[in-house]
């Protein structure tokens, strides 16, 4: 008897504080999956953030801190400058890593940091009841936004992964989603790419999660995955932005 | 049977993206038990015709479903 899929073992048994339906409990699972494929779970410390994606800390079987707002790839910096041969990632949203967070992210990717990056976009402040954020669609109604974003009057939104690309110190860049259970497994894939680029030592690693956020967008799980189909992967394209030798 | 699909009914939230994904239809709401969550978990039917996928795992935020093949 094979296994196929099981609860990954990078996780400490907590059960998740996500809403039901948030795929935010899907990408925690895929982070600890690659982590289990790369059997590195005693040398892995997880840089938890502010917002829902900060509860990851809670749930990972390995070392872990939480950051100020917007601050993890500043945390992150220091503890793998002191200890260069642990595996260092940070778990951030939109809110978080897009918005306050922006000169930490794009600072230590132009310091080439080795840390890896998990940047989870639900193109809306989860945590604190849905929020515009730098990532909310054109049109797209939050509770700061009732009649939907306004280009004219916000701008649109920010595509991070094109942005970060452009950055020497960036050595993988990728855009993944977690809307269907193909994508989940090339988000694993990706994931697990960019642990491999920090155990190489090739520079700073940074994936890119489309992910729902049902509670807040107002949708039944299964409609707000057919949603980032719809809407969000038309602006946000998938694909590799930038990879290592 | 090829294959065994279990879900550990305890940490069900009822989201039901088990149920959505499942290409054979396989899963359902299962209205004898109710959980610490307050909600219905998802039981399998017809295990007979599961094809091992593992999509329903794979999709289930919640790491519910453990699935295993012969
Ligand atoms: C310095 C500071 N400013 C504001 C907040 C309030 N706050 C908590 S969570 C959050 C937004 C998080 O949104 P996001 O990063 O998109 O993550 P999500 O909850 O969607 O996963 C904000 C603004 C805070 N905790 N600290
Ligand atoms: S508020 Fe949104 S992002 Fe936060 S746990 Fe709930 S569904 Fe997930
Ligand atoms: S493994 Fe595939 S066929 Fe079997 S119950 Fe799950 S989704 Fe359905
Ligand atoms: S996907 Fe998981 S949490 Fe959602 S209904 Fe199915 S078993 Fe329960």
């Amino acid at each position: 008897m094979a296994i196929v899929y099981e609860r990954p073992k990078s996780l400490n048994g907590a059960p998740f504080t996500y809403c039901p339906g948030c795929t935010h409990g899907i990408i925690t699972q895929q982070v600890a999956a690659a982590i289990d494929e790369l059997g590195i779970v005693d040398d892995t410390i997880c840089v938890g953030c502010v917002g829902c994606g900060g509860y990851i800390a809670w749930f990972m079987d390995t070392d872990a801190i939480y950051s100020l707002h917007g601050r993890a790839p500043a945390n992150a910096t220091g503890i793998k400058r002191m200890n260069p041969d642990k595996v260092v990632f940070t778990y951030q949203g939109d809110g978080d890593l897009a918005s306050i967070g922006t000169a930490e992210i794009v600072q230590a990717a132009h310091r080439g940091e080795k840390i890896t990056t998990i940047f989870v976009n639900n193109a809306t402040y989860g945590m604190t009841g849905g929020q515009m954020a730098p990532t909310t669609l054109v049109g797209q109604k939050t509770t700061t936004s009732p009649y939907g974003r306004d280009a004219a009057h916000c701008g649109k939104p920010i595509r991070m992964c094109e942005l970060l690309s452009t950055i020497d110190g960036a050595a993988f860049i990728q855009r993944v989603a977690v809307n269907t259970p193909g994508n989940v497994r090339k988000a694993r894939a990706a994931i697990k790419r960019a642990f491999q680029c920090q155990i190489e030592g090739k520079g700073f690693a940074l994936v890119e999660v489309l992910s729902a956020c049902p509670t807040n967008w107002g949708k039944t799980p299964a409609a707000a995955l057919d949603w980032i189909a719809s809407d969000m992967i038309p602006y946000y394209p998938l694909g590799n932005f930038k990879d290592f030798q | 049977m090829i294959s065994s699909v279990r879900f550990h009914q305890d940490a069900c939230k009822g989201c039901e993206l088990c149920i959505h994904f499942c290409p054979k239809g396989l899963i359902q709401t299962d209205t004898a038990v109710l959980n610490a969550n307050g909600v219905h978990p998802t039981k399998i039917t017809r295990q007979e015709e599961c094809v091992a996928c593992a999509n329903c795992a794979i999709m289930c935020p919640d790491g519910v479903i453990t699935v295993e093949k012969f």
